[in-house]
């Protein structure tokens, strides 16, 4: 019965022989599996799915996705919590989030069911967006722009966590999505 | 024609001594060059493992231990000794064991591992002190523009180049074998750790493109660093790191089925064609940590994702079938056969290397493998990304796995290369299980928390005096996942303290004696192949007559694959629940 050689040792010149029946079998399956899954990402959740990971992505200066974030603030501002600007921007606009060492600016408020473009960079170092209690995460970089399309459809209040390691005050990096009726 | 010393001359000259235990022909140096980069290697575990432990009751948020400067510093330091120093400097010595030891031939350029050795440990110690200084609070990813000193940059590439000139001096050894007739076809462990050293390759010059220009940025030679592209050449060492592991430890699992049960792969093709796979595939694996970030197509990120349509998946899904039918085998050979799970039941439960390799095994596939493809799946990496599932999924590969294994391997090597008894081998026997428990008790709880959206490298999730503070996590289920997490590091610490303290204890005070009491090496683990049984095997069919070869293995791998379905299902239904549409 034994017919190959033990790892430790080198088998002979002409080791080489047909997969038998069982490692067909399961190869074959293990096959098709991995294909199916590969349908499921590819074909079938972008058809049905309702959370997709499309990234719109750009390039951008700091500097200037800081001033874009600022004009915007100007622009919605309705209010401050913590010291931190709350806007109201319209559906079907773009809206800009700033991460920096250790804040996220603006506040957000959003209507439910209403469709916004979020932009998200950094102006210092990466940082993670973690939107809870949902668990949706990106990354966010400074010099790149991860935009999404986001349509929250319950009402609450949601909190950004930063999830990228960004220095000291990591864990002070707290943000909020407040959605309204 | 120069002399090439022949065995006997080269004991008679000190040079190589003949192995009574195994009767294999040791060269002195590779003796050696295996006992320091074992000693390093069990070093760094030690180091690793007490930084893991002061993690785990900082973590466990009932205790919170350690102040979040620390915490930030040690688990960086505590990825670096483990991810890096415990991995590397085992795999050298297999490298070494791979391409001297088990091919009985002297080393061809000694001095070529013993300067990559030199390197490797002398930048290991540096970098361990700049992250613990305070110096290098930048993780083991240190992604930029967050800055270290540059001294740590400097000595993350000396100890690369350390690890570069070990891969090279593998391929140049290997050459010089083959060109001295000394070994035709590789036995299958010195192929897995050609197909290590391959990744290896690849996996240090995407460190080398990574890390060179950070270091010059950090002494103000470039200007600017783009923080994308450093992630995607960091995560072509740091993925690919990952997958040298998974070759090693696959290479590990086989030689550890021949030692304790006498197991030889099923078929040496459908073996080698599944470390193929692996080679030619899993490097794209890199991009499972950047699949939501900015700069890259959908289409891309599924494909790479995916190691092309899953090719690697299938490589390891091979082994996953080979290892456990090679075990039955074997097994059944010794008169195991009744029923489905004789051979399983009768198996040598009480040697660490048999219980180090099953469990290995199994928390590597259920646990690691699966939670891997799932979270490398581009849609549903939204609901995981830089959560706690990701130390989860990766604890249950590296330590669980591979950490594992290379501890079963060592029951075996430590005694054969010191030539001293086992001081502890009652301990030995229950350490694989103490850790595996520990491991699993810390795995579910870590992923429980990641589900419940816990962040990674995150000091304190009760987010106490944040001005805009939350209490999102103050639930019961994190509250228990964090228990688990706490509780689960402590018994895989206390497991992981049994293994070393052994280790240690025999290095420096086990009995010195020429044939060491080991585990058990079954016979069939070092002969030759046998020639009248293949030929009878080719020309007929021993098997085909009957039923099914391996039917207990087949039950196995048939349940993992319904497992396996069931989570990954359960993965996009978790996806579909979230309340907000994503476009």
């Amino acid at each position: 019965m034994v017919h190959t050689s033990s790892p430790l040792v080198a088998p002979p010149r002409n080791w080489w022989r047909p997969a038998g029946r069982d490692e067909k079998l399961w190869i074959g399956i293990a096959g098709i599996w991995s294909v199916s899954m590969f349908v499921m990402m590819v074909i079938i959740w972008p058809a049905i799915g309702g959370q997709q990971n499309q990234i719109h992505s750009y390039r951008v200066d700091p500097a200037d996705f800081n001033s874009y974030t600022t004009a915007f603030i100007e622009e919605h501002q309705t209010g401050e919590l913590e010291g931190v600007p709350v806007v109201s921007p319209p559906p079907d606009t773009d809206i800009f989030l700033e991460a920096s060492q250790f804040q996220w600016r603006p506040v957000l408020e959003l209507q439910q069911g209403e469709t916004y473009r979020i932009l998200i960079s950094s102006t210092d170092v990466q940082h993670g967006f973690s939107l809870q209690p949902d668990n949706i995460n990106f990354q966010v970089l400074p010099d790149f722009i991860t935009g999404l399309e986001i349509t929250p459809q319950e009402s609450g209040e949601y909190t950004i966590v930063c999830n990228e390691f960004c220095g000291l005050g990591h864990h002070l990096m707290v943000g909020r999505i407040i959605v309204v009726d | 024609m120069s002399a090439e010393a022949a065995p006997n001359d080269s004991v008679i000259a000190g040079l190589m001594r003949r192995c009574n235990v195994t009767n294999l022909m040791v060269d002195r140096n590779a003796d050696r060059l295996i006992m320091f980069n074992a000693v390093a290697a069990v070093v760094a575990l030690a180091t690793g493992g007490i930084f893991a432990l002061l993690i785990g009751l900082t973590r466990w948020e009932a205790i919170h231990l350690l102040e979040a400067d620390w915490y930030y510093r040690i688990t960086g330091a505590h990825g670096a000794a483990m991810l890096i120093f415990w991995i590397l400097f085992f795999e050298v010595a297999g490298l070494i064991f791979g391409v001297s030891v088990i091919l009985n031939r002297r080393l061809l350029i000694p001095r070529f591992w013993w300067t990559a050795f030199g390197l490797m440990a002398v930048s290991a110690v540096a970098l361990l002190a700049l992250m613990l200084s305070g110096e290098a609070t930048v993780m083991f990813t240190a992604y930029p523009p967050l800055q270290a000193t540059s001294w740590f940059y400097l000595f993350f590439i000396i100890f690369a180049v350390g690890a570069l000139i070990a891969v090279i001096a593998f391929f140049i050894e290997l050459a010089n074998a083959r060109y001295r007739e000394q070994v035709g076809p590789l036995p299958l462990f010195t192929f897995a750790m050609l197909a290590a050293a391959v990744l290896a390759l690849w996996t240090l010059v995407s460190g080398a493109a990574a890390i060179i220009p950070t270091y010059l940025w950090s002494v103000g030679v470039i200007g600017h660093i783009d923080p994308g592209v450093y992630r995607l050449l960091f995560w072509g060492f740091g993925h690919g790191a990952q997958q040298i592991n998974l070759v090693a430890m696959v290479g590990v699992w086989y030689v550890l089925a021949a030692l304790t049960v006498g197991a030889r792969p099923v078929n040496e093709g459908v073996s080698r064609f599944a470390f193929l796979l692996i080679i030619l595939f899993i490097h794209m694996g890199a991009i499972h940590h950047i699949l939501v970030d900015p700069g890259f197509s959908q289409l891309s990120r599924a494909i790479n994702t995916s190691y092309f349509i899953y090719g690697a998946t299938l490589g390891s899904m091979i082994h996953a079938l080979s290892i456990p039918a090679a075990v039955e085998l074997a097994q059944r050979r010794k008169g195991f056969s009744a029923g489905i799970f004789t051979w399983l039941q009768k198996a040598p439960w009480k040697e660490p290397g048999f219980s180090s390799l099953v469990l290995s095994f199994w928390l590597f596939g259920v646990m690691g493998g699966i939670s891997g493809v799932i979270m490398g799946t581009v849609q549903v990496n939204m609901i995981q990304h830089n959560t706690l599932i990701v130390p989860a999924h990766f604890h249950m590969t590296v330590v669980a796995g591979t950490t594992l294994a290379f501890m079963g391997l060592s029951y075996y090597l430590i005694p054969l290369i010191f030539r001293r008894d086992h001081v502890f081998p009652g301990m030995a026997k229950v350490q694989p299980y103490m850790f595996a428990l520990g491991m699993t008790i810390w795995g579910l709880g870590t992923g429980f928390a990641g589900h419940a959206g816990m962040s990674r490298r995150h000091w304190d999730s009760a987010f106490g005096g944040v001005p805009m503070g939350t209490d999102v996590f103050q639930t019961w289920q994190v509250d228990w996942s964090l228990l688990a997490l706490g509780i689960g590091a402590l018994i895989a610490a206390t497991g992981g303290a049994m293994y070393v303290l052994n280790a240690v204890a025999t290095v420096f005070l086990g009995k010195k004696t020429d044939t060491p009491h080991l585990p058990g090496i079954d016979r069939d683990a070092l002969t030759p192949a046998d020639e009248d049984a293949r030929e009878a095997a080719a020309a007929g069919d021993p098997h085909h007559q009957r039923g099914f070869e391996f039917p207990g293995t087949l039950i196995l791998v048939f349940a993992f694959l319904v497992v396996f379905m069931v989570l990954y299902a359960t993965s996009w239904f978790e996806l579909s629940s979230v309340s907000w549409t994503i476009e």
